[in-house]
């Protein structure tokens, strides 16, 4: 089933012409041949998948600019970065599970899907070094084909790759094991602890986006059989539909495991990633000569030159963009409603800017609810019981933005309440209930 | 967010300094709140790095664990901070007034101690904190346990998960957080993402201009987190070399590490006392007594627990419990949500324009009964309003009378748009005749509200014995030691999460036979449980 599916995963890709052409494109962008570029990792792709909707973010990870040093050259510095003590413990956690040549992964393994775990030494662990990534995702993949049904195998850190916008994206999981049935699950160990059974929940879900962003690449992988590896062995492989989460167990530093259902993150990612096809149409819009490359440009040229490409700025993008400060700034300096978070653009219609939310507000040019006083004017009378029959259901309003008559009537709720000050009743009957010994919260 | 948070937000972000949610506060603050600002190490769970607390703000305490790897020192840290905490948490236990239900009479400690951290994280923290401390044992509960404790810190830790959990109970005070503090009384123009930067709110608050992302030359953070996460840059370039130095016993180097710790922690613990004092400027909402008499109430049993020998909380609430306590927190949250609305114009504001409420000028009284053997005023009173609220024909709305009263009416008619004829239905006395002041008159402003202005929950759930195995009880499954647990906690087997789970850790409790073991058994010990 799985593999059926994966046909879709990507969208057939462009014509080589096509895909030539915004490859250099990209390039073009990222500041010629000689800049590296930067891969993409499966959390960036995650992390993509959260703010769909930036063209910015989009093109820049497209063609692999390195948006750290980006943001350092626009002196909007991104304040990501590890501790070591956190890294330190990452990496020591990891290899205390993959331990035993990876039986005690395995084991992890066996113990939520009910198989039958190995004897001893019977996990194979093939050796996947090879030269450059394209070098180790062939290893990666024939070893995969190869894997003995029967038995179990374990990929560790398999470089896997991922088609996305016409370019590929190496990727390279923790673990991948392969089932005895001949079918993949990614592994994804972390250092976050299930604790009594629970675990932080926007980290497990970090998580199963970055692992559905890995199966993703094991389905590509499954479509697409090595050249050199020309007839499929008889083995039926799939991609399974979850993932096995470890993680240390409670304050400790055992491991302890369980499946996460990849399914919906897997449809989602897929989704975005397919959008990601558009890159090629954002790159066109951006004018020729522009390029993204921090070095022999002055900050000025470097801003104009990020400016020619639409951002759409979240607070979420702080988490896990690194241009997020140089984004905000800028959303800030034109007043957009957003730097005060995304809810807030729901209730505004089509008002965009703090200016124009405010100006709608307080606009004295129409009859407020509350009268003709505006919030401008607070404090100079009570104007409170207005005889001005109510206008907001009259035909005069309908004409008007629905969103700026709320935030009229907003405001004048507001004045008023704050020229009223506390409310001055006096002091209920404290018998009027008693507290019940039931409620008091254990 | 409602609209008029939104607005507040946009008015705080034109004129670069904070504005009004709130024209009271809305949570008590205790006349000597312990303040506690605690740091963890980063990628351990619950391995506490220092921390700052006390009463006072001229003498704060410094706690600091110099190498967060060593547990033995980290068992120190937790000893020494019971010794600090326990004394203020236990300090109300013995003052006790004595209220009257009924025939009943019960004991309520006429105060409690009140616990402030900086941000929701360090809520969770102390969370975690009083887990991982609550089912220590001590020499005296097993002589062969490795790495006893004190006797403080399992009690410790009872008492932080209590607080704890009673946090999550919507308009409690015991624990709180000063971003949530501040949050809830004042309208920055950031988003509430970065209202959750301590520094970065009162910056807002305080009306003082700093910019808490800048970094010194050295690409240290001039105004620090308030924890309890540090900063990578100060992690990897500052206490990683200190605590290094620390390892191979350079002379001073404790101190070193002390002094960089008091560093990250020193800026958040002046901020949580400068928004004590801005949250002491506000006069306290009228029925926030009300409220605090409840944290109380939940301090005094707790103590009551305590003093009655019974175990540490369980690891997982059981489903009834767990029902238990969300139906208590919907009733919380509704009763916080009508009490508000009463206690301060802004919050009722903000119903006023949800449709929830409406507020306007008495146009006409008229005198009216009910039928009957014995007559009742039913006065009709006409209420002009350029309010909208959702009130049909024959729908209820309440107010609140001069004296403190509450007053329902039943909407009789709507004649034209903006009038509003209600009939009052009750608040008005025994007599044929209303009590005085209980109709208003004619030119009189009211507030009516659609919402009960102290809401019942809905019909309280059965006993334990009597709640169908479906529905966790009663205690059945399990083998012996699932029986043995309830103890005395109220709790039954077949622990069920109200939390989020991983579906597979809770097969593990329903197969794995040491998840079936009592649940207050101590965690597991390994040889180096820290890496």
């Amino acid at each position: 089933m799985t593999a059926a599916r994966s046909s879709t995963a990507v969208r057939s890709a462009p014509s080589d012409n096509t895909s030539a052409r915004l490859r250099e494109r990209l390039t073009a962008l990222r500041g010629g041949p000689d800049v590296p570029s930067r891969p993409m990792d499966a959390r960036a792709l995650a992390a993509l998948a959260a703010n769909p909707g930036c063209d910015r973010r989009a093109l820049l990870d497209g063609a692999g600019v390195d948006k750290g040093a980006l943001a350092t050259a626009l002196g909007a510095p991104a304040a990501f970065g590890q501790s070591q003590f956190a890294f330190v413990r990452g990496n020591a956690f990891e290899a205390r599970v993959k331990a035993e040549g990876g039986a005690e992964l395995i084991r992890l393994l066996c113990a939520r899907t009910g198989e039958t775990p190995p004897e001893a030494g019977q996990v194979s662990v093939p050796d996947l070094t090879a030269d450059g990534p394209a070098g180790r995702t062939a290893r990666t993949g024939i070893a995969l084909r190869e894997a003995p049904v029967g038995g179990w195998t374990l990929l560790d850190h398999p470089m896997l790759s991922l088609r996305i916008a016409g370019s590929p994206a190496w990727l390279e999981p923790d673990a991948v094991a392969v089932h005895p049935d001949g079918s993949w699950s990614v592994v994804e160990i972390k250092s976050f602890p299930i604790l009594d059974g629970g675990a932080d929940p926007a980290k497990v879900g970090a998580a199963a986006r970055q692992a559905a962003v890995y199966a993703l690449a094991l389905e590509e992988c499954l479509a697409e059989p090595p050249p050199d590896m020309p007839t499929e062995p008889d083995a039926p492989r799939a991609v399974r539909d979850s993932a096995l989460l470890v993680c240390p167990v409670d304050f400790s530093n055992l491991p302890t495991s369980a499946l996460i259902d990849l399914r919906k993150q897997r449809a989602a990612t897929r989704r975005q990633l397919s959008r990601l096809t558009r890159v090629s149409e954002i790159a066109e819009r951006v004018p020729e000569g522009t390029s993204f490359d921090p070095t022999g440009q002055s900050a000025m040229q470097l801003s104009a030159s990020v400016d020619t490409v639409p951002a759409a700025y979240a607070p979420e993008c702080l988490a896990s963009c690194e241009l997020a400060f140089h984004c905000r700034s800028q959303a800030r300096a034109t007043g957009a409603v957003t730097t005060l978070g995304r809810a807030v653009r729901g209730e505004l219609g089509g008002l965009t800017t703090v200016e124009t939310v405010l100006a709608a507000a307080n606009d004295t040019g129409h009859e407020t609810p509350d009268g003709a006083e505006s919030a401008e004017s607070a404090g100079s009378g009570d104007t409170g019981g207005s005889t001005e029959p109510n206008t907001e259901v009259g035909g005069e309003d309908q004409r008007a933005d629905p969103a700026a008559a709320a935030l009229r009537r907003a405001a004048s709720l507001r004045a008023e309440a704050l020229r009223q000050g506390p409310s001055t009743v006096t002091a209920p009957t404290p018998a009027d209930e008693t507290p019940g010994a039931g409620e008091a919260c254990r | 967010m409602s609209l008029i948070v939104t607005l507040a937000r946009m008015e705080a972000l034109a004129s670069g300094r904070s504005q009004p949610l709130a024209t009271v506060r809305h949570r008590h603050l205790s006349e000597r709140p312990m303040v506690f600002v605690p740091l963890t190490t980063a990628g351990e769970a619950g391995a506490p790095l220092g921390a700052l607390l006390g009463t006072d703000r001229a003498e704060p305490r410094l706690l600091v664990v110099p190498q967060p790897r060593n547990r033995d020192l980290r068992f120190a840290f937790l000893a020494e901070l019971a010794a600090r905490l326990l004394p203020h948490l236990e300090s109300a236990l013995d003052d006790v007034e004595h209220e009257q239900h009924g025939d009943e009479e019960s004991e309520l400690c006429a105060d409690a101690p009140q616990l402030l951290v900086p941000n929701q994280p360090g809520v969770e923290f102390v969370r975690l904190l009083g887990r991982s401390m609550r089912f220590r044992r001590t020499a005296q509960d097993d002589p062969d346990a490795p790495h006893p404790v004190p006797t403080q810190v399992p009690l410790l830790g009872r008492w932080l998960t209590h607080y704890g959990e009673r946090s999550r109970v919507p308009g409690s005070a015991l624990l709180l957080s000063m971003t949530e503090l501040l949050g809830r009384h004042w309208a920055t123009g950031q988003s509430q993402l970065e209202d959750q930067h301590l520094g970065a709110l009162l910056g807002w608050v305080a009306a003082s201009d700093r910019d808490v992302e800048a970094r010194d030359p050295a690409g240290q953070l001039r105004w620090p987190p308030a924890g309890p996460a540090t900063d990578p840059a100060f992690d990897n370039h500052l206490l990683a070399p200190a605590v290094e130095r620390y390892d191979a016993d350079v002379p001073g180097a404790e101190r070193q590490v002390r002094e960089l710790i008091a560093g990250q922690l020193r800026p958040a613990w002046e901020d949580m006392w400068d928004g004590v004092e801005l949250l002491r400027a506000l006069p306290e909402g009228r029925r926030v007594g009300e409220r605090w008499k409840r944290d109380r109430y939940s301090y005094t049993h707790h103590r009551d627990r305590v003093r009655a020998g019974e175990p540490p909380q369980p690891r997982r609430d059981d489903a009834v419990t767990a029902a238990a306590k969300l139906a208590s927190r919907e009733q919380a949250q509704a009763r916080l949500d009508a009490q508000e609305a009463l206690d301060d114009p802004l919050a009722m504001a903000a119903r006023r324009l949800t449709g929830e409420a409406f507020a306007g000028e008495v146009v006409e009284v008229t005198p009216a009964w009910s039928e009957g053997k014995r007559p009742r005023p039913r006065p009709l009173v006409t209420v002009r309003s350029t309010d909208l609220p959702y009130l049909a024909v024959g729908g209820r709305a309440h107010r609140e009378l001069p004296d403190g009263g509450r007053q329902s009416a039943e909407l009789a008619a709507a004649p034209e748009s903006g009038l509003f004829l209600l009939r009052l239905v009750s608040g008005m006395g025994r007599g044929k005749e209303p009590a005085p002041g209980s109709v208003p008159a004619a030119g009189d402003r009211v507030c009516w509200t659609l919402f009960e202005h102290s809401p019942r929950g809905g019909p309280g759930l059965p006993d334990p014995e009597d709640t169908p195995w479906t529905h966790g009880g009663p205690p059945v499954l399990g083998g012996e030691a699932d029986s043995e647990a309830s103890g005395g906690t109220g709790t039954t087997g077949g622990a069920e999460p109200h939390g989020r789970r991983l579906p597979a850790a809770r097969e593990a409790a329903a197969t794995d036979p040491a998840a079936g073991q009592a649940d207050t058994a101590p965690d597991r010990v390994t040889t180096e449980d820290y890496l």
